[in-house]
């Protein structure tokens, strides 16, 4: 190629000075194969496009080097455009504005016009040897994986499995649901979660397309979008599920008592369990850092002194068809996949966070509070308060614990708060009626449908509203006093609660950060997962064929999961409707 | 085995009012084998760190301070008195943090030596639990303070702002556990981290009294029979209206004010009157006579 | 009566003095008041310390001056150490009071201490509330 035009993009939010920019094109200009090389505005947009098109035309170009901001974004669109100008493939050369730029003070990618002209050259380069094409095309794998059990991953495989692909779901905790089921009743409408789950998680078991791997995690990730080949660790659970009816003798009878996860502490389960009654597959794993003969075995290995712990095995010993099976390994299932959809979930703040507000077994969260409150609950939805058993006479809410707390906590919304305090101050009410609730907050944010209403009830109803961030909780006998403010009324205020149930932050799944180094993808400051365009993909990452939905991208609502779990299904269908895609391989700088 | 020297800031009230604070504390250190070598040609800090950002004259009693412990050559100080240690080691990070106010202090304090920020300002408590540590503390605790209930007290300045925190803003913990190393039941309340109203004493008494029945009031209500500090200010106030309390309040006992070097010294079995419990608020004497801690 | 708010009150001497001396970014400040429910001193103030932080941001330079609240204030720094958005309201407060001991004028008499009061008190509370209280 001996007519190459070099194309410089420029906009406001271009990574490289004007100044840097008039360097480069003198640089780059003089090069013998250079016949053009320019500063052209906004070439992402249509008349920024129209203009190469014409330049190629004019100049007769046979090559051009295209520099972007975001090839993920907008390589495609180069691409496309420049097939019509009638230059394919090898023809054209995309370079990342940002590859070789650092972060300056304010924290944006800054390049330097050295940077830059190094990375051209070695584009103009490649064109000039005619070069081998720049992009491959791989095959599609008709098979999806969702990664997490949640409402969104579930939506998700539903949604691809009725389009008619295989989908894996893998689940890292026993069984699917997610923190959904944990809920008393769902705002705002007040129904049973655990009502309107449990029929999609027996459908996404039950479905004949759908593969359901739980207690089970995602190691590794290689290949490319439309061919990704993934390692799946299938942790031990020591209970063979081929044999295992789920008849539920082992989980009554183990003497265990652990602290169980999903009442989050409120009651316990024992070693060899099911996390909750509705769960899918019905049938235990062994928490083996719980279990006795574990212990026992573990004693004698490390040839420990003193009282040998009993051996146990009463699970053995009592199963109808012999389906424990201590001997059961880990093991590595290599799968492929054409997409992946990421559904990782969240977790609340811990409440070590949060000092100024008591280590107290009678402040707890929302979830904590929520199996309180459950119908189907430790206590079938009589409200108590953990340090005595007794029943709450006055409850605090706090919103906004850890949330938009840049100096101690996360800056951002958790976005759910507002709607979920409102609604367990007044399921509180109604479950105690002569009790009285006090929600502190500083904003209240109600944007969904019929949500606005929905705290207006809460208020009518008299749930009494603090406007004021509390600045300290701390026990007196047998009260918990916080001391808040009205900013409203101009006083500061202090109220004697027996409980006291914080709003906490909702941040990323813990571990998310690598499983995204993995996948290739990114995360923002937060850890959630970065989406390849906040405004206009955001069900999409940078990484083609791994999209992700539901809180893994942000806090928000069971209907927004819901809907962007949907909209990442139909990503998914769209990448499957191609035999083959079309892969950037990355330019070499 | 010879005793390690270590410079001493006392501040001014430690050589009156609070000379207890600082008797109790060279013999229990010395016991412990670190001699408090008081330094020689020192000012008084100023109390108080300026919050201003044009005000550098209120910091230069404190930098010349800290540029006496540096001619000694051996660059750390310990300090007593909470207050001072907050005001010296915040000039301290001023100067080792803001080139420009640096070079303004240094240049106007000509006929001093420069300094940017050799010495590592230190509390007693934070010498006892690093460089002594409890295990070594605890062999040599003669006179456990046997059912002596007592309430740590922090008051402000060992723990704001951050920066010169000692321990955990919002959960500190050293003081809870030098007394309980030295026998003592600890009564964790929740308000040793409340102000006692520091200098407002000087405008309005009254104020102070409130503060005091409230941090006292609580600290009894839980169990507490005296109150361990760290700062000769909170001394006078918690401990200046017990008989205005008493009066308003027939529940309300006298509630002993200590230093928490006099409890160290009188476990390690220091005479008790060196740790000059006549000085305090709210009669310690009887109270340890009481447990049989003192005869 | 209305108050006026006008880009040469939200922008005028007082604000601007107030930003330079603090060395405080006011719009940081979202009015959340956790610093009033934590603060020590509030249970005397008539005016709450989110309150004196409102009455800054609006330029409201009079409203502060009829109130006591910043004379009550006893740098406990609380507010700053809890504050959300990082805000050092200890430092605004010395501000205000700096701004009227610049001009002068004592908040506290030494004349108006008895003899009595002088001897009682340790020199640590009376050279501090002169430094914070007089000028």
């Amino acid at each position: 190629m001996n007519r190459i035009g070099v194309f410089i993009c420029h906009c406001s939010l271009s990574p490289l000075p004007p100044a840097a920019s008039k360097q480069v094109v003198g640089n780059i200009g003089s090069h013998p194969s250079v016949v053009y090389a320019a500063i052209h505005q906004e070439m992402c947009l249509d008349p920024g496009l129209e203009q190469i098109t014409r330049v190629v035309e004019q100049h007769h170009l046979d090559a051009v080097v295209l520099t972007t901001c975001s090839p993920s974004v907008h390589a495609g669109t180069f691409r496309q455009s420049m097939s019509s100008a009638g230059l394919v493939d090898h023809q054209v050369e995309i370079v990342d504005l940002k590859a070789k730029g650092t972060r300056n003070t304010t924290g944006d990618i800054e390049t330097s016009a050295e940077g830059l002209i190094d990375l051209i050259n070695a584009s103009v380069d490649r064109l000039r040897r005619n070069d081998f094409s720049r992009t491959t095309e791989s095959p599609v794998i008709k098979r999806a994986l969702v990664i997490g059990g949640g409402v969104a991953g579930l939506q998700s495989a539903l949604d691809i499995a009725e389009g008619g692909y295989e989908v894996v779901v893998v689940e890292k905790t026993p069984s699917i649901g997610g923190h959904m089921l944990q809920y008393s009743e769902v705002f705002p409408t007040l129904d049973c979660p655990q009502c309107i789950m449990t029929p999609k998680m027996v459908e996404v078991s039950q479905h004949p397309a759908i593969t359901l791997l739980t207690y089970a995690e995602v190691q590794q990730v290689r290949g490319v979008p439309g061919n990704f080949e993934v390692d799946i660790l299938q942790k031990a659970r020591k209970v063979d599920h081929h044999k295992c009816t789920g008849c539920g003798t082992c989980w009554q009878k183990c003497p265990e008592k652990v602290s169980s996860e999903f009442d989050v502490g409120v009651t316990t389960r024992t070693a060899i369990y099911i996390p909750f009654p509705q769960a899918v597959p019905s049938k235990p794993v062994i928490d083996t850092e719980h279990c006795r003969y574990t212990r026992y075995l573990q004693f004698l290995e490390e040839k420990g002194e003193g009282k040998k712990p009993p051996q146990c095995r009463i699970c053995e010993k009592l199963c109808p068809t012999e389906a424990i099976d201590w001997d059961q390994q880990p093991e590595i299932l290599t799968e492929k996949f054409g997409a992946i959809v990421l559904a990782t979930g969240f977790e609340l703040m811990p409440l070590e966070q949060v000092p100024e507000y008591s280590e107290d077994p009678d402040v707890i969260n929302g979830i904590q509070f929520e199996r309180i409150l459950a119908p189907g609950g430790p206590t079938s939805g009589v409200v108590f308060r953990p340090s005595d058993g007794k029943t709450p006479r006055e409850v605090a809410f706090i919103s906004c614990v850890g949330s938009r707390d840049p100096e101690r906590g996360v800056p951002y919304c958790s976005r759910v708060c507002c709607m979920y305090l409102a609604k367990q101050a007044m399921l509180y009410k109604h479950a105690v009626p002569d009790g009285e609730a006090y929600v502190f907050y500083i904003d209240t944010r109600s944007t969904g449908k019929g949500y606005e209403e929905f705290i207006q009830r809460a208020i009518e109803e008299g749930v009494m509203y603090l406007r004021g961030k509390v600045s300290r909780v701390f026990r007196d006998g047998e009260k918990l006093i916080i001391w808040g403010v009205d900013t409203l009324s101009g006083h500061r205020v202090e109220v004697a609660c027996d409980l006291v149930v914080l709003g906490m932050a909702i941040v990323p799944t813990p571990g998310i950060k690598d499983l995204a180094e993995k996948l290739g993808i990114l995360t923002d400051e937060a850890g959630f997962i970065t989406e390849s365009h906040p405004k206009l993909r955001p069900v999409e990452t940078l990484v083609p064929g791994i999209y992700v939905a539901g809180t893994a991208q942000g806090p928000k609502d069971i209907p927004d999961s819901v809907a962007q779990a949907s909209g990442a299904a139909a990503k998914v269908l769209t990448l499957f409707s191609k035999n083959k895609i079309l892969v950037e391989e990355p330019a070499v700088g | 085995m010879k005793n390690m020297d270590l410079s001493y800031y006392p501040g001014c009230t430690l050589k009156t009012k609070a000379k207890n604070f600082e008797d109790s504390a060279i013999a229990s250190m010395a016991v412990l084998g670190v001699n408090l070598v008081e330094l020689p040609r020192w000012n008084c800090c100023g109390t108080v760190y300026s919050l201003a950002e044009d005000d550098l004259i209120h910091h230069v009693a404190a930098v010349r301070t800290l540029v006496r412990v540096k001619e000694r050559g051996n660059g750390r100080v310990a300090t007593l008195c909470s207050f001072c240690y907050n005001t010296l080691k915040r000039a301290d990070l001023l100067m080792r943090n803001d080139p420009e106010k640096r070079n303004t202090l240094n240049s106007f304090m000509d006929e001093e030596i420069d300094y940017n920020g050799e010495v590592e300002v230190l509390h007693l408590l934070q010498v006892l639990r690093d460089d002594l540590g409890w295990e070594a503390i605890s062999r040599k605790v003669k006179t456990p303070l046997t059912d002596l209930k007592v309430a740590p007290y922090y008051g402000c300045t060992l723990l704001r702002p951050q920066e010169a925190a000692i321990d955990v803003v919002e959960r500190p913990t050293v003081l809870q556990e030098l007394l309980q190393l030295l026998g003592a039941k600890v009564i964790d309340f929740p308000f040793s981290t409340e102000c006692c109203g520091s200098f407002q004493i000087i405008n309005r008494p009254d104020f102070i009294t409130e503060r005091s029945q409230a941090i006292l009031g609580l600290a009894q209500r839980q169990g507490a029979e005296a109150m361990v500090l760290s700062c000769p200010l909170c001394s006078f106030n918690l401990g200046r209206a017990q008989n205005e309390l008493i009066q308003r309040d027939s529940s309300f006992q006298s509630m002993p004010i200590i230093y928490f070097t006099q409890l160290l010294a009188l476990s390690l079995g220091i005479d008790p009157e060196i740790c000059g419990f006549d000085l305090n608020f709210g009669e310690p004497r009887s109270l340890l006579e009481s447990k049989g801690l003192i005869t | 009566m209305r108050v006026v708010i006008s880009p040469q009150k939200l922008h005028g001497d007082f604000v601007r003095k107030v930003v330079e001396v603090s060395g405080q970014n006011l719009n940081l400040c979202y009015q959340c008041g956790k610093c009033s429910a934590g603060c020590p001193m509030s249970f005397a103030m008539d005016l709450l310390p989110n309150q004196i932080m409102r009455l800054v941001q609006l330029g409201l330079e009079e409203d502060i001056a009829n109130s006591k609240t910043v004379w009550l204030c006893a740098s406990c720094l609380t507010c700053t150490a809890r504050c959300p958005k990082g805000v050092d309201l200890s430092r605004v407060m010395e501000t205000l009071r700096l701004l009227t001991l610049r001009k002068n004028k004592d908040y506290v008499e030494l004349s108006k201490l008895s003899p009595e009061t002088i001897a009682e008190l340790p020199q640590i509370a009376l050279v501090s509330g002169f430094r914070k209280l007089t000028s």
